[in-house]
């Protein structure tokens, strides 16, 4: 059973209407609860659980440190190119908007992964729009190989792929997948997505059980705050969570918790989301999700990460770019969104270390999945 | 009661009972009648399959129970598969407890033999229910080749001491996506209950009815720990408090 037949056996409706009649005694209930069922989640989201977020928050970080120590592994992404033929309303690289349009070469991509390795970087994300045929699977893979001596983890957030070419991602030597289904909505997400490849709502939402068939070690998934009721996206981003760290186990699974940021073509976010309500979703993924990795990018302001940090926060990027080349030229005209947490990833380290978090380079091993390395 | 759906049939009871060890065929029939099971489990090592008039098999109502038949007694992969084999050819539906127990003391199964008799089974058709003891990740390696449930045990058989390997189970329940059947080692229906408090599907037993000096009585007790139990789970038992004071809060940074 694909997690569409999962979703498919909810009706939105009836959703929104069991979130909203949650009690505090379900929230009660959920917080002395040793493993959460859905429905428990559920109260974790609801409205009736914003008196309950410092409680909250004490057993997310007390879980946190459980199982992952004080340790915080740092990212950054790599973007390849800003070409894409979709036509989501709220991104910067919508194929309306009149902005440069920039494919790096395979020479670029080394040039930037080289400043990001200077820096420390061991973990990186490959970034693209969905152009399949100015950057397809076979530029990606040629990418990952030329940059594979420089980094122990390569991870992918580009356009949904099958599983064939999953499999030739892992051949050269890409062990980690991140991609965000935008909204559960479905009505809202063809609203959004007017025109492309994206407007498949079916097809993005099995691509994580496409990778995980291919054998892809890492995969994360979330969805864009901002867009539509967030209770509802944040109730369905856990079900399939735990659908995939049920249905494909030997994978890590991480939730990304992005917030909409201003962006080219001037979308603004219908619904946004406030800081209070995204630490109940930070805190109650935690407690849905004990063992996965929770993600916080640049997008928030440098004074606000340092505050989620201790609600179970595992993975940050640092001194991100979001333009093609940005890391090697400084022109950011062709960026996705405008990042706000600005600091370099050293100013980053010196501020984990400061707070009693171990900053992490290295979380994994290429020798895993190269099986030319002997042995 | 919600149904208990197995390889997509639907089952009213969440009660497996065993048939060896009872002091006579009656004393089986009151216990199956009293606990009432759907599916009762026959070692294949016991019968003669082929022969209806087998004093066993001719006490048990065939149209009111699924004859599971189970390969107890199999030291390896081949001597299970070749049992299962020919309960089919004898007319059984291709339903087939796995049990694979090499070491006779405590009859534990074996992880190894298991995985490699279910591969077999699966692929010729067999609808299969393996003995496991209570390891996560054998029963994840066994739904990943297709078995209709993970049974793992909650002590060793016959032994009534109940669920010792509780933590280990409620792993394989929190991860499982096929129905995990507790069997095995329970022997009171509060031990019964108790599997099913925490989220278990069902609950086989068979020692505890075979032993009891009212087996018809047992049963009826086992089948109301059963319903009590599954009950509590889907009511949401109340768990005992543990908030906690902060004395430097995470969230104030928020303000009011």
């Amino acid at each position: 059973m694909s997690f569409v037949d999962e979703i498919n056996k909810y009706d939105p409706e009836q959703v929104r209407a069991g979130i909203a009649a949650k009690t505090v005694s379900d929230v009660e209930r959920a917080l002395s609860s040793e493993r959460l069922r859905p429905d428990d989640f559920m109260a974790l989201i609801s409205p009736a659980a914003e008196g309950f977020l410092e409680a909250m928050a004490q057993k997310a970080h007390r879980l946190t440190r459980q199982r992952f120590g004080n340790t915080i592994l740092l990212y950054a992404p790599l973007y390849i190119s800003n070409e894409c033929s979709n036509g989501c309303l709220y991104c910067g690289f919508n194929a309306h908007n009149r902005v440069p349009r920039r494919t790096l070469t395979l020479d670029e991509v080394e040039r930037d992964a080289r400043i990001l390795h200077n820096l420390g970087f061991r973990h990186i994300l490959l970034v693209t729009g969905e152009a399949p045929a100015k950057v397809g699977n076979d530029l990606l893979a040629a990418a990952a190989r030329r940059i594979r001596p420089l980094f122990s983890s390569i991870s992918i957030e580009v356009y949904p792929m099958e599983e064939a070419g999953y499999a030739q991602m892992v051949e050269a030597g890409v062990d980690g997948l991140t991609v965000y289904q935008e909204t559960y909505d479905r009505a809202l997400y063809s609203q959004l997505h007017p025109f492309g490849k994206k407007r498949d709502y079916d097809f993005r939402l099995l691509t994580p059980e496409r990778a995980g068939a291919a054998g892809l070690r890492r995969i994360g998934i979330g969805f864009l705050q901002g867009l539509g009721d967030f209770r509802s996206d944040a109730f369905f981003t856990g079900l399939h969570a735990l659908y995939l760290s049920r249905n494909f186990w030997r994978t890590q699974i991480s939730v990304s918790f992005p917030r909409m940021r201003p962006a080219e073509g001037g979308f603004s976010p219908p619904s946004p989301v406030s800081d209070r309500s995204l630490v109940q979703l930070i805190c109650a993924m935690r407690l849905l999700m004990p063992d996965a990795g929770l993600v916080l990018s640049t997008r928030e302001s440098a004074a606000l990460r340092d505050n989620l940090l201790p609600l179970g926060i595992t993975q940050m990027s640092a001194g991100s770019c979001t333009a093609p080349g940005g890391y090697a030229d400084g022109d950011r005209s062709t960026e996705q969104f405008a990042i706000d947490d600005d600091r370099t990833p050293a100013e980053v380290c010196a501020l984990l270390r400061s707070r009693g978090y171990d900053p992490v380079w290295k979380d994994w091993d290429s020798a895993f999945l190269d099986r030319s390395a002997g042995c | 009661m919600d149904p208990l759906i197995i390889a997509g049939r639907s089952f009213h009871s969440r009660l497996l009972v065993g048939t060896g060890k009872f002091a006579s065929n009656a004393a089986m029939v009151s216990a199956m009648e009293g606990s009432g099971a759907e599916i009762v489990t026959v070692a294949l090592r016991r019968v003669d399959i082929d022969n209806p008039a087998d004093s066993m098999l001719s006490h048990i109502d065939r149209n009111r129970y699924l004859l599971l038949p189970n390969t107890s007694g199999a030291r390896d992969a081949e001597e299970a598969v070749r049992l299962a084999r020919l309960a089919r050819a004898a007319g059984c539906e291709p339903w087939v407890k796995l049990e694979i127990t090499p070491d006779p003391y405590y009859l534990l199964p074996d992880p190894v033999e298991t995985l490699k008799a279910a591969e077999i089974l699966v692929k010729e058709g067999f609808i299969v229910l393996p003995y496991i003891n209570a390891d996560p990740v054998l029963a994840k390696r066994l739904q990943e080749v297709g078995t209709a449930t993970v049974m793992p045990l909650g002590a060793p058989i016959g032994s009534n001491r109940g669920l010792r390997t509780r933590d280990l189970i409620a792993i394989i329940i929190e991860q499982a996506i096929v129905p995990v059947i507790v069997d095995a080692g329970l022997g009171a229906p509060s031990h019964a209950a108790e599997a099913m408090e925490m989220g278990a599907d069902a609950v086989l037993v068979n020692t505890a009815l075979a032993v009891s000096a009212n087996p018809g009585g047992m049963g009826i007790a086992f089948k109301k720990g059963v319903e009590a139990g599954r009950e509590a789970y889907l009511a949401g038992l109340g768990r005992q408090q543990d908030r906690a004071e902060a004395s430097s809060p995470l969230t104030g940074f928020l303000g009011d």
